[in-house]
């Protein structure tokens, strides 16, 4: 049988964080990291598997490998079970074994928790092999790029503080061709909410922020975006195991938006953000909900929906299909607002099976497709049942509400030439929408 | 031999009831010490209504996703939990057995049935056997503890029926059964066996945080 030294990737961070370790400096840091940061739960998830292999179905990775060692249980036993029987007194190639495992081999989009009788989560075990990788220094290169630039910038792209407010402007301007009253409003105090974005939208996709922008304008909302750091709301620290950068960059999040004094932030269609805000960095930084209230984009568009602030000329052609990302369906519980939208919105839609709760990760989240190039072959084929999905629904247009999504599926949608492409909701409202004072 | 079945019915059972009882309230208490202690950012979120409903999902067959989509191991598993409960406690035997020794009697299950049931368990015991030697997910993530404690099961129970059918030498195979039954309950508590402690507590948190922070179903 396979296991994860099998298929050992080369990773420069890796290998580079791995050279400097002893086996004495792993245990040291993995019995402070045991008795510091982990309690029942881990124990009780470590202790109370019973090794029945039920899981292995939920994993997309199992399911288009076949692999054993792939599946949900398999990845604890090849990690944290091997690091608790040693004490984590282990050699350092263990933890290179380890890293890849955790980081690149598991999105954390918590599927196998609908296949185990004991409600197991195995992402959660995941998170724990990644804090110790982060804790020894053992992070995949692209990753740890990333979680760098959050800690220099509080953004994940190393966008300079100038950069910023030049791009939303550049954006206003060209915007204000089409609707010539359009603002991209900055740090006006007082509005009813700000919009944050992952930091990929002004440094690659900046239609999107120009989308929004429309959107809103046509919608006569009240909005603003900072023009300080703290606009970016992804989070790849919360990835890497960094959970102190994780907590800063959250932090600037919500301290900007009380700042301008808004009544709640909106999000952008990014689901491992909206984890990061909702569900994981709060909770680190010790609130127990989140001192700014937090709205999804797929929420968000569905109330203007529902309060006929969106109106639309005509309705998409073409039939779809809805894919629901893990982190704002599972970790949010938006798939029927999600359908109302999409609905709301599209002629017809071809829904693919398993959905909604069900449905199979696109195998980008997580951080995984944030590892990089070499990680990304394996990526792809460990999704292979993800393309089957796609395949049978026989539609050419995917609708889905996430960033990572848009990668993973994009990713596979060319390697099986599935002749599909993705949409944003932005994507298919700006498309769609009444637009106020066009020329 | 008599003096080890006097052994086995008298003190030793005690001492493994004793080990069962106190073994499993430590476990649980210092589980849940722990848990306060250092996971306050999720007991926060503790809800028992959504912890049972999810449960009475995962507690009716193909009530969840994870049965339906893996039905034979649902079905032994089921069929298997069930039998382990019942033959014990309602086993003509063992209701004698207590009633001589501490005055409490209960209706017992047919004979016949309860043999039928047992037989079932070392059914199911050797199915699960052969499932974590031939199933290769399942075989890559078994570990020695996980063989031992299956085994035991079973040997509980086919010692069981074949002293009940006068199968081999009758005294022995009934110290057997006793010694391999307080075996098992000494198990619980400190082996795997302990899902049967955990098992609804790791569901009722997962289901908790499901239904409290994600509002979305978990089963
Ligand atoms: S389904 Fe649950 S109990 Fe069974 S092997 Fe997987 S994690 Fe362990
Ligand atoms: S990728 Fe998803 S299904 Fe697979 S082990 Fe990780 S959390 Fe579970
Ligand atoms: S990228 Fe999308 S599907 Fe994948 S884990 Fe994230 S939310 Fe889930």
């Amino acid at each position: 049988m396979n296991t994860i030294a099998d298929r050992l990737i080369e990773d420069e961070g890796l290998r580079r964080g791995v050279s400097r370790l002893t086996p004495e400096k792993i245990q040291k840091v993995f019995r402070e990291l045991i008795a510091g940061e982990c309690g029942a739960r881990l124990k009780t998830y470590m202790e109370t598997c019973v090794h029945c292999g039920m899981c292995a179905k939920a994993c997309h990775y199992y399911m288009s490998h076949k692999d054993p060692s792939y599946m949900p249980a398999a990845k604890v036993t090849q990690t944290m079970t091997r690091l608790l029987k040693a004490d984590g007194k282990v050699d350092p190639q263990v933890i290179y074994e380890c890293a890849q495992v955790a980081y690149t081999e598991c999105n954390l989009c918590r599927r196998c928790i609908h296949y185990c009788p004991l409600g197991i989560d195995t992402g959660y075990i995941m998170s724990v092999v990644r804090r110790l990788c982060h804790k020894l220094g053992v992070t995949p290169q692209y990753m740890q790029d990333t979680a760098h630039s959050h800690s220099a910038t509080m953004n994940q792209m190393w966008v300079k503080d100038d950069e910023w407010p030049d791009t939303l402007q550049w954006q206003e301007e060209e915007a204000r061709d089409e609707f010539p009253g359009l603002r991209i409003p900055l740090e006006v105090e007082g509005a009813d909410f700000m919009y944050s974005v992952i930091a990929p939208e002004p440094k690659f996709r900046t239609q999107l922020i120009y989308q929004a922008a429309a959107i809103f304008h046509a919608a006569g909302l009240s909005w603003t975006m900072p023009a300080t750091p703290g606009w970016d709301n992804s989070n790849m620290a919360m990835f890497s195991g960094d959970s102190e950068i994780m907590s800063r960059v959250e932090r600037a999040h919500y301290e900007t938006a009380q700042r301008l004094r808004v009544k709640r932030i909106v999000m952008g269609e990014c689901g491992h953000a909206f984890r990061a805000v909702y569900d994981t960095a709060n909770r680190w930084l010790g609130w127990k909900w989140h001192p700014v209230p937090i709205t999804h984009s797929v929420e968000f568009f569905w109330e203007l929906i529902q309060q006929g602030r969106i109106k639309i000329t005509h309705k998409y052609a073409e039939p779809v299909t809805i894919h629901d990302p893990c982190n704002i369906i599972r970790g949010r519980g938006l798939m029927e607002k999600l359908r109302d939208v999409v609905h709301f919105l599209c002629e017809e839609v071809v829904e693919m099976h398993p959905n909604r709760e069900h449905n199979y990760c696109c195998c980008a989240g997580g951080g995984v497709i944030n590892c990089g190039p070499p990680f990304k072959n394996v990526r792809v084929a460990g999704n292979a049942i993800k393309a089957e999905q796609l395949k049978a629904t026989g539609v050419h247009t995917v609708v889905a509400p996430c960033h990572n999504c848009h990668g993973g599926l994009e990713d596979i949608i060319s390697k099986y030439e599935l002749g599909m492409h993705t949409k944003f909701l932005g994507d298919l409202i700006y498309e769609l929408m009444e637009k106020p004072e066009a020329e | 031999m008599h003096a080890l079945y006097d052994l086995a019915v008298g003190p030793l059972a005690w001492l493994a009831f004793g080990i069962f009882i106190l073994g499993s309230a430590y476990r649980l208490l210092a589980m849940r010490a722990l848990a306060l202690k250092k996971d306050g950012a999720f007991v926060a979120f503790i809800s028992w209504p959504h912890a049972t409903k999810s449960l009475m999902h995962w507690l009716t067959p193909f009530g969840s996703l994870g049965w339906r989509e893996n039905p034979v191991v649902t079905v032994a598993t089921f069929i298997f939990h069930i039998c382990l409960f019942l033959v014990p406690i309602f086993l003509m035997g063992h209701i004698v057995l207590l009633d001589t020794f501490h005055g409490w009697s209960w209706p017992a299950l047919p004979g016949q049935l309860a043999d039928i049931l047992s037989i079932i368990v070392v059914v199911i015991c050797a199915y699960f056997l052969w499932r974590r030697m031939s199933v290769p997910e399942v075989r890559f993530v078994t570990s020695a503890q996980d063989i031992v404690v299956v085994s035991l099961v079973g040997l509980t129970f086919l010692t069981g029926v074949l002293a009940y059918h006068r199968i081999g030498d009758n005294l022995v195979l009934t110290t057997l059964h006793i010694l391999c039954g307080e075996a098992m309950l000494i198990a619980i508590p400190f082996t795997r066996l302990s899902h049967m402690l955990f098992g609804f507590f790791s569901r009722g948190y997962i289901a908790s945080e499901f239904g409290s922070v994600r509002h979305a179903k978990d089963w």
